[in-house]
């Protein structure tokens, strides 16, 4: 019998794993910068992290720890499909702890748990130009990023508060990236932003469809735009997890039934379980001896 | 007989994925040493170190630049058209990639290619072969990627480096990037670090 012909390591070709790779390295030289790379059709579709999947697969060997997350959730469509793609075309370890993983790829959100040294945080970017709508041209917005012309998203976040009182932007939430480049963060809660300053992990960041890598090395500045009398803050929220009872972390509304019930959840399963196990109950949680 | 095909990856996919590893983690970490895979680089007197970034990083889409001495011998023009298709170029400011096998042989860093303030990523990333990378003058490094301060000491190095690398630097976004061989090891020194002379 002959062995069925096989898909290359990662699943895509070595051409374009260089080519990918060398967009990489220069988007880790010129930090926040939007490097141009040929992305590949993909077996998904574009939306559901085609870009993320490809810096993976560039990046990913055989040693290597993976977690995939949907808005903080390990459990989800998205993040089941990717963590079975790669099990399958790379057979790699994957898991849900995040202090396991040596590579963990997410698509909106930043685990609660602190990122370490070595590890990678892998972002799936739908729109990863930050002045895209307020710029459609991309012969101008490329120019302004030339030019360090920034102008325009302070005339953004000023008419937030005009119009509302605050600014209004609660994801995708503009920074910049060691003092030069505007960067979008893709569409994470601004809750996420400060988790991205000085973080000890190396972040990347793909958006197949609109054809961009860029990067965040370790231990850069990430700062959120803001005015002096209207700074930076991130949403709070009234009460804790009805699970684990964590205070401090992204909540999720979940609607119990069709008379105004809901409850808030942990966003990131993972921190939520381990709370949990660890013996933490929320108002709508039961206890660890109880759901056994 | 052993011959030019047979100086590459024995396993090209998973050792230039540790290659690339090694290179990732270097210029995302300044100043660290990464240790670096290395083919045996038969049919050819480029050092493996120097081979290993070629074979990982080039093919017919990234012109590449020899220094003059190896481009001199037709072994390793040859070795690098045969396994990587890279278009060769006789300037260093028209290159993707530049291979310098010593500091004697490395020309000013303002010949090779800062790249454009538009396209900034289209730049030269140089692979400079020094004879180790510690002994030498002391170093210290500032910049993304570093918590603290770091501290390196590269010996053989080109006369003047901090004085050209101060005004590389100047040039962010663009600029040149350095990957720093020996050993088997590589370190890696993007255009965002600043370099200062003693400890």
């Amino acid at each position: 019998m002959t062995a069925l012909p096989q898909y290359n390591f990662a699943y895509l070709d070595e051409q374009t794993k260089r080519m990918i790779r060398r967009a990489i390295l220069k988007a880790i030289a010129i930090p926040g910068y939007q490097v141009p790379f040929s992305s590949r059709e993909m077996p998904m579709p574009y939306g559901w992290g085609t870009g993320g999947v490809q810096v993976t697969a560039s990046i990913i060997g055989p040693d290597d720890v993976l977690k995939v997350i949907d808005q903080g959730a390990d459990d989800t469509t998205n993040a089941v499909s990717i963590r079975a793609f790669f099990a399958k075309v790379a057979q790699v370890q994957t898991t849900t702890h995040t202090a396991e993983a040596s590579i963990i790829q997410t698509r909106h959100r930043i685990p609660e748990k602190p990122l370490t040294e070595g590890q990678v945080l892998v972002y799936q970017v739908p729109i990863p130009e930050p002045l895209r709508f307020l710029e459609p041209r991309e012969t101008e917005t490329r120019k302004m990023h030339a030019l360090e012309e920034y102008g325009l998203m302070h005339v953004k976040l000023y008419e937030d508060i005009a119009r509302h009182g605050r600014i209004a932007t609660t994801y995708a939430y503009p920074v910049k990236v060691e003092g030069r480049y505007v960067m979008d963060p893709s569409p994470t809660p601004k809750f996420d932003n400060p988790k991205m300053h000085m973080s000890p992990a190396l972040q990347l960041f793909g958006a197949g469809r609109e054809h961009r890598i860029y990067a965040v090395p370790p231990y850069t500045e990430v700062v959120s735009l803001d005015f002096e009398d209207h700074p930076f803050e991130i949403q709070h929220f009234a009460e804790p997890c009805a699970l684990c009872g964590a205070t401090e972390v992204y909540l999720d509304e979940v609607i119990l039934d069709d008379r105004g019930g809901h409850m808030f959840v942990c966003s990131d399963t993972d921190n939520c379980e381990e709370r949990r196990q660890a013996g933490h109950v929320g108002s709508l949680g039961t206890g660890r001896e109880a759901a056994e | 007989m052993e011959g030019v095909i047979d100086g590459a990856f024995a396993d090209p996919v998973m050792q230039s994925q540790s290659v690339f590893r090694a290179l990732m983690d270097a210029l995302a970490n300044p100043g660290t040493m990464r240790k670096l895979p290395v083919p045996r680089a038969i049919g050819t007197s480029m050092i493996p170190e120097l081979v290993s970034t070629l074979l990982t990083l080039s093919d017919h889409d990234t012109s590449i630049w020899l220094d003059e001495v190896l481009r001199s011998e037709p072994a390793n023009v040859q070795f690098a058209s045969f396994h990587t298709g890279a278009p060769m170029v006789a300037e260093p400011g028209r290159a993707a990639f530049a291979f310098v096998h010593s500091a004697e042989a490395m020309p000013p860093l303002d010949q090779f290619n800062p790249g454009t303030q538009d396209y900034p990523d289209r730049s030269t990333t140089i692979v400079l072969a020094v004879p180790s990378l510690s002994g030498g003058p002391a170093l210290s490094l500032r910049g993304p990627g570093m918590k603290d301060e770091v501290h390196i000491s590269p010996s053989g190095l080109p006369g003047d480096f901090v004085g050209q690398w101060e005004i590389n630097r100047a040039l962010f976004p663009r600029g040149v990037d350095l990957l720093l061989v020996a050993d088997g090891h590589v370190m890696g020194l993007p255009r965002t670090t600043r370099i200062a002379e003693g400890q």
